[in-house]
């Protein structure tokens, strides 16, 4: 058995009558950095934060390094650093003062070099709500990462974040893992998810839709691999084509686009089909199918490409 | 410690960063008291004895009743206060340190009050100092208290509005700052009887500016004391990380036991 850091035992919370999360139970093991997905109201947030002491289960159990949050509250604010959906900073805080605060109730020094790191150097000075959306996100990066803690809870944490700012977060996701901390990441991203979760729970209406490595999420799905096809004459366009292992056929933009049970049949019989009609290749796409595909697919199944 | 310091830097600094806290605790209360000093002491000459402690109750009430409560819900709302909950800021430091800080800001504006009125608007000078600072420290407790009462039960910024002006108004009119509460009709001495400006300005009359108190002002301080403690500890006890995860059991409506010494004090002091 790996060192699970993180147990949810048969979690449950009822909102009156409403039940936001219903029997939930997973691990995350020392170092990962586990994935929660799911569409808005599937239970994410009220997982996360009953896990940061928030909330209390109506019933089930939670634990972080043997900590139950909702009983042991003052152990448990060391052993995590959280990273909520909304600011948790007020507006007229500024950065050196929200480091000083947040340092000291935790008992440690305050970490200057983690501001400099987040690229927040030049604004120790600068009032909260003066920051951008993006350094507001580096801010609280930085304040849940101050202390150093084991286990890391990360609430949409590239939300509204342009392209470079995302990059820089996840190098310091990785670098946080490389030291072994435990990253629990709440995200709508599903490239994000995809590209740094080791593991993933998808949530759906507050149960566990399905849950395992993004490769074993995608593998489990209809496997279905995206061919895209724009050729000179856009002959694709003008028939549809009747390829052998095709389960479904779109057009998009100039692409005609193939969902097949195996590509090494479908593709030849393209080249074949372009051949006859005196068309020429311009561009040809293989994909096989993202865990985008995947959770569309567990979530949405009426609207999944795969049909 | 080093957190609780940091933690009182940073609200005190908010008092004077943020415009409209800067306006209820310092603007508001001074330009008021200098055109009060202007126009009343001309016309109404019981305004000159007591105008010190009149002038430092409207600096308290602006402060602590108006610009106090505020902060507390937007915090609550914007979910500031489940990060300090996250990251181990107790309950009682988030209500303790802004209490705290009003009393810097409070004793700022009456230090320059009490030091000018008198040279620059002929105003009574208090004859005994122990006591005047002392009711200061008493009042000033037990409006920040009830100042962060209000917030901790104030479910939004409108709400705030309605249940600060239900003291701040009255006490202007009725609270014996521009005239003594006995000159007052009967009933609505009596009703008087239920703000506590009333209470500290008896108070203050009576023993820091020795003249006739409306009353015996031991029971002033006595009731001062006791709502300030009740205020205090309901605030602590209905404080809530936020609006969505209200305590079970734990109803705004216990608030009102805050008023019970001014209720008894209305029903035994006021024949």
């Amino acid at each position: 058995m790996q060192d699970d850091v993180v147990q949810v035992k048969d979690f449950c919370k009822l909102y009156g009558n409403t039940s936001a999360v219903d029997g939930i139970s997973f691990e995350v093991h020392r170092g990962e950095i586990f994935g929660l997905l799911g569409p808005n109201g599937a239970g994410k947030t009220t997982t996360l934060e009953s896990l940061e002491g928030l909330r209390q289960p109506t019933s089930g159990s939670l634990s972080i390094l043997g900590v139950d949050p909702t009983q042991q509250p003052t152990r448990l604010h060391n052993l995590i650093g959280v990273q909520l959906q909304a600011s948790g900073l007020p507006g007229s805080m500024t950065t050196k003062e929200a480091m000083d605060f947040f340092c000291a109730y935790h008992h440690v020094a305050p970490r200057p070099d983690l501001l400099i790191r987040l690229g927040l150097g030049e604004k120790i000075t600068s009032q909260f709500s003066t920051l951008s959306t993006g350094l507001q996100r580096r801010l609280a990066l930085a304040l849940a990462i101050a202390h150093d803690p084991p286990v890391v809870l990360l609430d949409e944490p590239t939300a509204g974040l342009d392209v470079g700012s995302r990059v820089e977060l996840h190098e310091v996701m990785r670098e946080m893992q490389t030291k072994g901390t435990t990253i629990i990441l709440a995200t709508h991203d599903m490239a994000e998810a995809e590209k740094m979760a080791d593991r993933v729970a998808i949530l759906l209406k507050g149960k566990i839709a399905a849950t395992g490595t993004p490769t074993q999420l995608t593998a489990a799905g209809s496997g279905l691999v995206k061919i895209s096809v724009a050729s000179e004459t856009s002959s694709l366009l003008k028939e549809a084509g009747d390829f052998p292992e095709v389960a479904q056929h779109i057009i998009k933009d100039e692409y005609a686009i193939y969902y097949s049970r195996d590509a090494g049949t479908t593709v030849p019989t393209i080249f074949d089909y372009l051949k006859t009609h005196d068309d020429r290749l311009v561009d040809l796409r293989v994909e096989r199918p993202s865990l985008e595909d995947r959770f569309l697919e567990i979530t949405q199944p009426d609207h999944s490409n795969g049909g | 410690m080093t957190a609780f310091f940091h933690h009182f830097m940073y609200d005190f600094r908010t008092g004077l960063r943020d415009k409209s806290l800067l306006l209820l605790n310092y603007l508001f209360p001074l330009g008021f008291y200098i055109l009060m000093g202007l126009l009343m002491t001309g016309l109404n000459p019981t305004f000159s004895p007591t105008m010190i402690p009149a002038m430092i109750l409207v600096a308290m009430m602006a402060c602590t009743l108006l610009g106090l409560p505020n902060p507390v819900v937007e915090s609550r709302e914007a979910g500031i206060f489940r990060s300090f909950k996250i990251n181990g800021v107790p309950a009682p430091s988030i209500v303790t340190i802004p209490v705290l800080s009003s009393y810097v800001h409070i004793t700022l504006v009456s230090i320059i009050i009490t030091f000018t009125a008198g040279p620059f608007f002929n105003a009574g000078i208090p004859v005994n100092w122990g006591y005047f600072v002392l009711i200061f420290l008493l009042t000033t407790f037990t409006f920040a208290s009830l100042g962060m009462l209000i917030g901790v039960v104030s479910p939004n910024s409108r709400s705030i509005i309605l249940f600060s002006q239900l003291i701040f108004l009255p006490s202007m009119m009725l609270g014996g700052l521009m005239i003594p509460s006995n000159m007052l009709p009967p009933a609505l001495y009596r009703i008087s009887l239920l703000l506590p400006t009333v209470h500290a300005m008896n108070a203050w009359r009576g023993l820091a500016f020795e003249l006739a108190p409306v009353f015996d002002p031991r029971w002033s301080l006595l009731i001062l004391l006791s709502s300030g403690v009740i205020a205090y500890a309901l605030a602590i006890y209905l404080f809530n990380w936020d609006s969505k995860n209200r305590r079970r059991g734990r109803s705004p409506f216990l608030a009102l036991i805050t008023w019970v010494p001014y209720i008894l004090g209305a029903i035994f002091l006021a024949g």
